[in-house]
């Protein structure tokens, strides 16, 4: 008979997106279990209950609670959606940049320094405006577009004094004038599932802070360029957000490992949270 | 579903039929966010605040 999977879904909050992929995981009668990541702890000599789970979905809110679960659950030999090396990759824009430029998928062009004197010499390099981001964070926090010189020195001086000793990993970017929108594609394994555009007036088009979806026909060039991203920080589920430059063409911006998807969902119509299940499962089986 | 206080203001909120234990609401009344601890009887604490790691 037929051993029955055991899953366990790691989370910090229940969004609409959990409440989705509960739902699809008693639709299909999978043995789960909720694992709020404020309460779980991991006994380095004791791994025998986290080798109960066949596979555990990470969906945690907090990068660092996300990662070092992911850690752990690896070494113990667990199977995890996503793998701790792509949830390192994702969860660092700057190691993201890396290994994009190691596979050359075209991207913005970063710089990075350690000094403000040096970030500033590579500020100028670039040439005004650029874009100022924190390594891990999201949600649009903590972009500043620099305009000037005197608004680099300022905000360099302000990461560097005020900021925890991250913020001191300057990651410059040019600034791209994107047509008031970029896009969020969603990719699991190796299919590129749906696509939206997150349109906004503002420059940053994040629909966390109030950019609006619309769905983005999935071009050739759109999914080719999705898969090449993919491949580059390891494939599982994830989430490629691209820019349009305008003599650049496409480019790919960032890559996220634990992506919502309550905007693309409903406009699209494409079932996300049941595609990630079902990716769940054949990582379960060893399919993947 | 009972009907819960609001921690920051007192006001009575009554949780959805498809309320889950984890889920965040937003008192109608002050606009604090709360989260779902127990659902029967239902109870809402304040919700944790947003740290600088927090995201997708």
């Amino acid at each position: 008979m037929q051993k029955r999977l055991r899953i366990g879904v790691l989370f910090s909050r229940v969004r609409v997106e959990e409440k989705w992929i509960f739902s699809a995981m008693e639709k299909r009668g999978i043995d789960y279990e909720r694992l709020d990541d404020r309460l779980v702890s991991f006994d380095l000599e004791n791994p025998v209950p986290w080798r109960e789970f066949d596979a555990v979905l990470e969906r945690s809110i907090s990068y660092l609670s996300g990662l070092y679960s992911l850690r752990m659950l690896n070494a113990f030999g667990v199977p995890t959606v996503n793998k701790v090396a792509v949830a390192e990759v994702c969860g660092d824009k700057l190691v993201t940049s890396a290994m994009l430029s190691r596979a050359g998928v075209p991207q913005p062009h970063n710089m990075t320094a350690f000094t403000p004197e040096a970030a500033l010499e590579a500020i100028e390099v670039l040439g005004y405006p650029v874009v100022l981001k924190p390594m891990v964070g999201s949600w649009g926090r903590l972009l500043a577009k620099i305009n000037d010189r005197d608004a680099a020195e300022a905000v360099l001086e302000h990461k560097a004094t005020l900021g925890s000793v991250q913020h001191s990993v300057f990651y410059i970017q040019e600034y791209i004038k994107k047509p008031g929108r970029d896009i969020r594609a969603i990719v699991v394994g190796d299919r590129v599932l749906t696509a939206i555009y997150r349109k906004s007036e503002h420059w940053i088009t994040n629909t966390a802070r109030g950019g609006e979806g619309e769905i983005c026909q999935i071009t050739p060039e759109i999914e080719a360029l999705c898969l090449r991203a993919v491949q580059a920080v390891g494939s599982g589920v994830l989430a490629v957000d691209l820019v349009e430059h305008p003599e650049k063409g496409l480019l790919v911006n960032e890559i996220n490992h634990t992506m919502e998807f309550h905007t693309a969902q409903p406009i699209s119509g494409v079932d996300i949270a049941n595609e990630i299940v079902n990716y769940v499962v054949e990582v379960a089986k060893a399919d993947v | 579903m009972n009907p819960v206080s609001c921690p920051e203001c007192e006001a009575e909120i009554s949780l959805e039929v498809t309320a889950e234990v984890g889920e965040i609401i937003v008192c109608p009344d002050c606009g604090v966010y709360l989260e779902v601890t127990l659902l029967d009887p239902a109870k809402v604490e304040l919700a944790p605040m947003e740290q600088e790691d927090w995201g997708e």
